[in-house]
């Protein structure tokens, strides 16, 4: 029993690492007043370069940082259509998507089924690794764990604590009086947008270098959407997103522990999207004021305007 | 920087798609100066000054400081050169700390713990100036008195030595307006530059030095204000002589047509934004609401127009409860509405003004046939209409957007009032609109008093209110501090009503 509880609390933090690591990028996003629905393509992208380049190379570090750059730069896209263009942000992150997903497609085609020779191994942190039980659960995981841990923190830290962030909460709140304090709205949100492409092509890497080693299409299987719930689950709060992300990735792993007992996978399949329409409906429920989004989340900004 | 001690603006023009909004502009401030900057709404003083704040580009015309021209590209740069300014709608984001805005501003912001840094700085600055704000609260939780001051001081403790004020005192109760008065003072004493826009008279001569009046877009005088004579100001700024004379015969008022009961509202924060208004409506009658907007307003109107919930208390058309029914069947009822934010609330904007002319009427008989509208009826409808009511438009088939603010505001006005509707509830009717527009529109409102309306008329516009009002009540954080007869002898004090000072 000991074995099972530490087992499954061990594989919970497992799952919800690209959760978390997804959930960051978007919160900076939509916290500088883009909704980005391309998660899912964007990830997609991470994951089948991080594979290719790990199988090359040999190195799944230089396989991480290649993925987070894809996923920077596919995401111009989205930030050049809905920040330059100012067209639907809505339309432009669902077709983000669908070329994300395309792409990972076209590019991971011959390298389905081949197995990678090396992954990220885990990282068995010194000392506390050694507390029972404890050390078990949270110091013997992926890189990918403890970086998405102090990503978390430093988003927001950055978010709440620096005048960088207070300008990039601003933008998301009120872009017209952040441009009369002589701030460049545009630039910031291209920042975070492009950051945040950053945080997805990370966690697509997670996906195919340390949480399974192997490409398959499709393999991010709805990662990308569970972020987005997440990004409001945690009411824009990176820290919340923790608690969130890891709730969720406990969400995933019971499927796998109620399968045994005769209950349908594809049932079990359905748990992390049943709970995030339930979260919502608590939430918006309780007081819809809580849901407090950044007031211009979604809303082209042009300049100048009178 | 050196400090500024002369500012000059010469032969600036500038043109929106072809429309000019400043045409040859030639000004001039020293330091320790008021200038005040006079004229009607759309005159281009606002366009003239986001010039000089570097959100516009002129299309002609140079800035010189203190003999030296500069270009002023963006706000920032505006900022470098000392220029500050205090837009009417505040430029604060609401969520934020007064602290955090004044971060987000301040270019030497340091990039760590900002908040915390500069807090004793921003404090300092604010004992120097005798502002009394508490610094860490949220924007949204305080007043539009100290907010305005959080944007003062955005501005001085950014190193402004010249400040614009666009409108300041147009969300001040008269008292906010005293203070802010004695602020701008002991600043032109430190030796500032202050441009003050405005359109009130009364506030430019008490305060500015000199004043500037433009009008559609050119400068139409100058003068010193110790010797100016406020009729020859009144004259320049308008272009013709004042202005409104409208009679209101007296009616005696009649049957009461619309009750309110102690009705409890609450606001969009969940808190309660009217707490137990009670009043009632007469035939006849126009019944005035004044008081400085968010004192509860807006939600007495829409609990009564049925968009928003009340929590208790009762709504009554004559014998009729209408309390939190839905707005069609309020509007069913007999009480039509001319919103407040006329585009946002009041038409569709991108429908055909034909189309626009039978919002909310159009399942009536007249205007459809079971599945399928009836366009011919409608368009007659929108035809009579806009000869009715003076409606100035090319056609009856342009999108209503491209109307005037006043035009759009007449075609409302027609719509809700055409059928003769025994109760109507107006928010701000004239609000942001030309002289002539709203000399019209105030003139319907009497018409409709005349031929037996309640009217139940919301407006911030104290003028407005006690020239078309019977009764008028002072809200003043979601009580009315008294209702008054047109004639009582207390009105001289309406500005401590408003300003919660005085309770009847």
């Amino acid at each position: 029993m000991e074995e099972i509880i530490i087992s499954v609390a061990q594989r919970t933090l497992v799952a919800g690492t690209p959760l978390l690591l997804g959930t960051i990028g978007e919160i900076l996003c939509e916290r500088s007043g883009i909704l980005n629905l391309g998660v899912e393509g964007v990830m997609s992208v991470g994951a089948v370069t991080a594979f290719i380049v790990t199988l090359a190379t040999g190195n799944p570090w230089l396989g991480m940082m290649v993925a987070i750059m894809a996923g920077m730069l596919i995401s111009i896209i989205h930030a050049f259509a809905s920040i330059t263009l100012q067209s639907n942000q809505v339309v432009s992150g669902l077709a983000l998507t669908m070329i994300g997903l395309g792409v990972s497609g076209l590019l991971g085609k011959s390298y389905v089924g081949i197995p990678l020779p090396v992954k990220m191994n885990d990282w068995n942190v010194p000392l506390l690794s050694d507390i029972p039980y404890i050390g078990r659960i949270f110091f013997m995981q992926s890189p990918f764990f403890y970086m998405a841990i102090v990503l978390a923190v430093a988003t927001w830290f950055v978010l709440t604590h620096t005048s960088l962030g207070i300008k990039i909460r601003s933008t998301g709140e009120n872009p017209k009086a952040t441009e009369t304090q002589g701030i460049n709205v545009s630039l910031v949100k291209y920042g975070c947008v492009i950051v945040g492409g950053g945080f997805s092509g990370m966690a697509g890497a997670n996906l195919s270098i340390s949480y399974s080693s192997s490409w398959i299409e499709g393999m991010t299987a709805g990662r990308g959407w569970i972020v987005i719930a997440l990004t409001i689950f945690a009411l824009w709060n990176p820290t919340r997103a923790v608690l969130g992300a890891f709730l969720f990735g406990g969400i995933f792993v019971l499927q796998y522990l109620l399968q045994p007992l005769g209950i349908s996978p594809n049932l079990l399949g359905l748990l992390p999207y049943l709970a995030t329409l339930l979260v919502l409906t608590a939430i918006g429920m309780r007081d819809s004021q809580k849901l407090a989004a950044p007031a211009w989340l979604g809303e082209p900004y042009k300049r100048g305007e009178r | 920087m050196e400090k500024i001690t002369q500012l000059e603006m010469v032969g600036i023009s500038k043109s929106f798609h072809g429309i000019p909004a400043n045409d040859d502009i030639h000004l001039t401030i020293n330091s320790g100066e008021i200038l005040g900057l006079l004229g009607e709404n759309g005159a281009g003083k606002t366009t003239l000054m986001n010039i000089l704040y570097g959100l516009y580009q002129p299309d002609s015309g140079q800035i010189k400081i203190n003999g030296q021209r500069v270009k002023i590209r963006t706000p920032q740069e505006s900022m470098a050169v000392g220029i500050g300014m205090v837009h009417q709608h505040f430029a604060l984001i609401q969520p934020h700390s007064a602290v955090e805005n004044i971060v987000l501003g301040y270019q030497h912001s340091p990039l760590f713990f900002p908040q915390k840094k500069i807090q004793d700085d921003v404090l300092a600055f604010s004992k120097k100036f005798n502002f009394d704000i508490d610094l860490s609260k949220q924007v949204w939780q305080l007043s539009a008195g100290e907010q305005q001051r959080v944007e003062i001081l955005k501005a001085l403790f950014n190193g402004a030595d010249l400040l614009i004020l666009d409108e300041p005192t147009s969300v001040l109760t008269p008292q906010e307006t005293q203070e802010l008065f004695v602020i701008l003072n002991r600043m032109k004493q430190e030796g500032h530059l202050i441009i003050l826009i405005s359109h009130k008279l009364d506030e430019i001569t008490e305060l500015c030095d000199r004043v500037t009046v433009l009008q559609k877009g050119k400068i139409v005088g100058h003068a010193d204000t110790k010797d100016v004579d406020k009729r020859a100001l009144a004259r320049m700024m308008i272009g013709r002589d004042v202005i409104f004379n409208i009679e209101r015969e007296e009616i005696p008022r009649s049957e009461k047509v619309l009750s309110v009961n102690n009705l409890v509202v609450n606001g969009d924060k969940g808190i309660p934004m009217v707490k137990g208004i009670t009043f009632d409506i007469h035939k006849n009658e126009i019944f005035g609401i004044a008081g400085v907007s968010g004192n509860g307003q807006r939600e007495l109107v829409e609990a009564i127009t049925g968009l928003r919930k009340s929590e208790s208390g009762e709504v009554r058309i004559t014998d009729t409860d209408i309390t939190n029914q839905p707005p069609d069947k309020i509007y069913n009822e007999g009480i039509s509405h001319v919103p407040e934010e006329r585009i946002k609330f009041g038409i569709a904007p991108g429908l055909y003004l034909y189309e626009n002319a039978i919002l909310k009427q159009h399942r009536s008989d007249k205007f459809s046939s079971r599945l399928f509208l009836a366009y011919k009826g409608i368009k007659e409808h929108a035809r009579g209409l806009v000869d009715a009511f003076q409606v100035a438009t090319p056609s009856i088939f342009i999108q209503t957007k491209n109307l005037s603010g006043g035009n759009i505001q007449k075609l409302i006005l027609g719509r809700e009032i055409d059928g003769e509707p025994p109760v109507l509830v107006a928010s701000h009717p004239t609000y942001g609109l030309d002289v002539g527009a709203t000399e019209y529109l105030r003139k319907q409102l009497l018409q409709r008093r005349k031929e037996g309306g309640a009217i139940l008329l919301v407006s911030e516009d104290l003028e407005e209110i006690s020239e078309l009002c019977d009764r008028i009540a002072v809200i003043f954080q979601g009580q009315f501090m008294g209702i008054l007869e047109a004639d009582d002898p207390n009105i001289k004090d309406i500005g401590l009503m408003m300003a919660g000072t005085l309770q009847l």
